[in-house]
């Protein structure tokens, strides 16, 4: 079972009635799986802090909640997760985030077991799908024992590994009663002064409470011996590559158990540390007076395997190079809707400013248009500010996609208008959330389970936010969006373009293929990064089985080579 | 102890061919461990899956030098993890060509010699038409089972349990399609 549907198991046996999320990888298939259970409530939140919100509401009102994210997510819903550790919970409540060491599909490698300390919430940390579902429900246990949020932190590698895992039945717990009380739940100062001072007494209670858990323990396999402390899937990688060595097994991250480990510490000829990414063990271990060597021997950035920790222990790692190959970058699909309005933007010379999705790849050769990725919504926010640090005269564009439009995008939008920085925003409207393997959202008609929901209109929604100049083109036709572009970027107000398709995967339909026919290998089309457009000698192939016959090639071909050719003809 | 690394382009199967193998595993009563990546590099990038089986199984991970087979979906792709195969380690590659994006443009060649390269340096290496194969049966879709088939030959796995969890891992309306591409995969390999 994969690590995610795991956790989704876990938290349906724990009696877990409602869960709501965003999606992002590693942490998607959490709430895909538990939605799939009988007699649970599940759903996609516009964004994390709203999803975060909402399974603090139901905690309070007394049902076993979940929250699920990636870590850059717990950014977004930082802002409840501090309060929600002043305030408690009612029925339990548990934060799922997934850390991506390496950056598999991320735009940076953050540390989240810092929020857990700097926000005073316990964090679990399962190594495999097997602990998972049990970390959960242990999870639930702690919640409601020290009435406190508790945070469960995975890893890629944990994430998307699958392991045995046994199946339990569902314990019903109920929904406690909701008992009004303002001291606790209604978080102005005077109550939070109080609240921040429950807050120190509950971090010392956890801290003994969990010091003494099974999760946390000491594998001793040989007298003088070194010890090695360590967590996650590093644990699982130190039991491979270092089968003599005694291990110290973190299952509780935060607060991290240090009576135990200087008692695992006395046992042991020397004392490491291997963690991935930050020393955050490490640190908390030299802060507390123990003796270690931890991040002299390994990186802060990425991922730690078997072989790194086996070659920096000496033992033989030597293995044969690795053969130079060209790279094989990941590129947007064949008929992707994307590409036709990157060749646009890329054409025009425009600065560009990118958000994160599948159009991210728009910066990736031959395309190349975008300039600038920070996170969710960012795209909006910095074309403002392109604009009002150059008076205006910037000529820059942000491009964003719909799921990601509503997740933080349509605030900056705001801003644009309200502050008057007449940017063009482009909406690029594949009615998915593509990146992340196609989730609903707000804007598709249909709720986590498939079922149809209310349809917030992003056309409508932009002219509530004052926009006036507002275009919707089809994506696909390129002269239409090169024409939708130029209007946007001399009007001096705010413009938004949507350009509407829906993603080439999910139009499963037999599609018209595209024929060449007097190609005089000019190279436009090839500008497009086409993964089913290659150039011989004698002009260009089309890959039939990679093309969706989307026609942007022949939009954009000067010659008219390039011809759709319904099936069967 | 058995480690099987599976190397393709996103959008190949290559996830349901990890699926079949776990479910191989679980059918013969073994520990199993399968690593996968979903996102950004399914975007017709380089995918790398990794399964163990074996009697406990630690690390969901294989490391460079530690693989007993790599099944490579595209012999770029089996260039580029090779140095994860052990000395005596078996090389089972689907004979296609995909120009990754930097050979399309033309920022990059692709090697012509790779094929003659894999062969020289690696004395097991099988190279199998499983696309073709898989088109004889029903459909190219079916490539990740032809070198299922293949695999289950070499590795002399139990050819009915494999069969099983073919099935088992398949929408039930492609059994038979693909437990077809099966039978040509372990017949012709």
């Amino acid at each position: 079972m994969l690590t995610n549907k795991a956790i989704a198991r876990g938290a349906y046996e724990a009696g877990v009635a409602v869960l709501s999320a965003y999606p992002g990888t590693p942490s998607t298939e959490i709430a895909e799986n538990f939605v799939q259970h009988e007699g649970v409530y599940a759903e996609w939140a516009p964004n994390e802090k709203v999803a975060v919100e909402v399974a603090i509401g139901a905690a309070v009102a007394g049902a076993r909640s979940m929250a699920c994210m990636k870590h850059v997510g717990l950014n977004v819903a930082a802002d409840p997760l501090f309060t929600v550790a002043y305030t408690g919970i009612n029925g339990g409540l548990v934060i799922v985030v997934a850390d991506d060491p390496g950056m598999h599909s991320s735009q940076n490698e953050q540390d989240s077991r810092f929020y857990a300390r700097s926000a005073h919430i316990p964090m679990l940390e399962p190594s495999d799908a097997l602990e998972a579902k049990e970390f959960v429900k242990l999870a639930y246990e702690i919640s409601e024992k020290f009435d406190t949020p508790v945070l469960l932190r995975e890893t890629t590698r944990v994430a998307h590994s699958h392991g045995l895992v046994e199946l339990c039945e569902r314990k019903e717990v109920g929904v406690r009663p909701y008992e009004k009380s303002a001291a606790k739940y209604v978080m102005m100062p005077a109550n939070a002064i109080k609240r921040h001072v429950v807050v120190e007494a509950r971090d010392k209670a956890v801290a003994e409470y969990m010091n003494g858990l099974e999760i946390n323990r000491a594998e001793y396999t040989s007298e003088n011996e070194i010890g090695v402390v360590c967590s996650g899937v590093v644990y699982e990688y130190v039991k491979e590559a270092l089968p003599n060595a005694n291990v110290f097994k973190v299952g509780g991250v935060h607060p991290v158990p240090v009576p135990a480990i200087f008692a695992f510490a006395k046992k042991v000829s020397k004392l490491y540390v291997i963690e991935e990414l930050e020393p955050f063990i490490e640190d908390t271990l030299k802060a507390a007076g123990l003796d270690c060597i931890g991040k002299e021997l390994f990186s802060l950035q990425g991922e730690i395997s078997v072989l790194t920790i086996k070659e920096k222990f000496g033992l033989d790692a030597t293995v044969e190079q690795p053969t130079q190959v060209p790279a094989r970058p990941p590129v947007m699909c064949a008929g992707c809707p994307h590409r036709g309005v990157f060749y646009v933007l890329n054409k025009l010379k425009l600065t560009v400013n990118g958000d994160i999705g599948c159009y991210t790849l728009g910066a990736v050769p031959p395309l190349a248009a975008v300039d600038t990725c920070v996170c969710m919504g960012a795209s909006v926010g910095m074309a403002h500010g392109f604009k009002k640090a150059t008076n205006g005269a910037s000529k820059n564009v942000a491009v964003i996609g719909d799921s990601t439009f509503l997740h933080s995008g349509v605030t900056g939008l705001i801003n644009a208008v309200y502050n008057q920085s007449g940017i063009t925003l482009m909406i690029l409207d594949n009615s998915t959330t593509g990146m992340t393997g196609h989730q609903q959202h707000p804007a598709t008609g249909k709720n986590l389970k498939g079922e149809p929901a209310p349809v917030v209109l992003l056309d409508e929604l932009c002219k509530a936010c004052g926009v006036k100049d507002l275009q919707i083109v089809d994506a696909y036709d390129v002269k239409a969006v090169e024409k939708a572009v130029k209007a946007a970027i001399a009007s001096e107000e705010v413009s938004v373009i949507i350009a509407q398709r829906p993603c080439a995967l999910l139009d499963k339909s037999p599609k018209p293929k595209m024929t060449v026919d007097g190609c005089k290998n000019c190279g436009v089309c090839m500008k497009l990064g086409c993964p089913a457009i290659s150039r011989t000698k004698n002009g260009i192939q089309i890959d039939t089985m990679q093309c969706t016959g989307c026609g942007v090639c022949a939009n954009v071909c000067a010659f008219n080579a390039l011809k759709l050719v319904k099936e069967g003809k | 102890m058995m480690n099987i690394l599976i190397a393709g382009v996103g959008g190949q199967g290559t996830l349901l061919a990890s699926r079949v193998l776990g479910k191989y595993a679980m059918l013969c009563d073994k520990d199993c461990k399968l690593s996968e990546i979903h996102g950004m590099s399914q975007r017709g990038g380089s995918v790398v899956t990794h399964v163990r089986i074996g009697d406990k199984i630690h690390s969901p991970v294989i490391w460079e030098g530690g693989a007993d087979m790599i099944i490579a979906f595209e012999a770029l792709e089996a260039a580029r993890v090779k140095h994860y195969l052990k000395k005596d380690g078996i090389l089972l590659v689907n004979d296609e060509k995909i120009l990754p994006m930097p050979c399309i443009t033309g920022a990059a060649n692709y090697p012509d010699d790779v094929k003659e390269r894999l062969v020289a340096a690696v004395e097991k290496t099988y190279f199998v038409n499983a696309q073709a194969w898989a088109v004889e049966a029903g459909s190219g879709k079916a490539t990740n089972i032809v070198m299922m088939g293949a695999l289950c030959r070499l590795f002399g796995f139990d050819k009915e349990v494999m069969k099983q969890a073919v099935a088992a891992c398949v929408p039930a309306k492609f059994a038979e399609l693909n437990l077809k591409a099966f039978e040509l995969g372990y017949e012709r390999v």
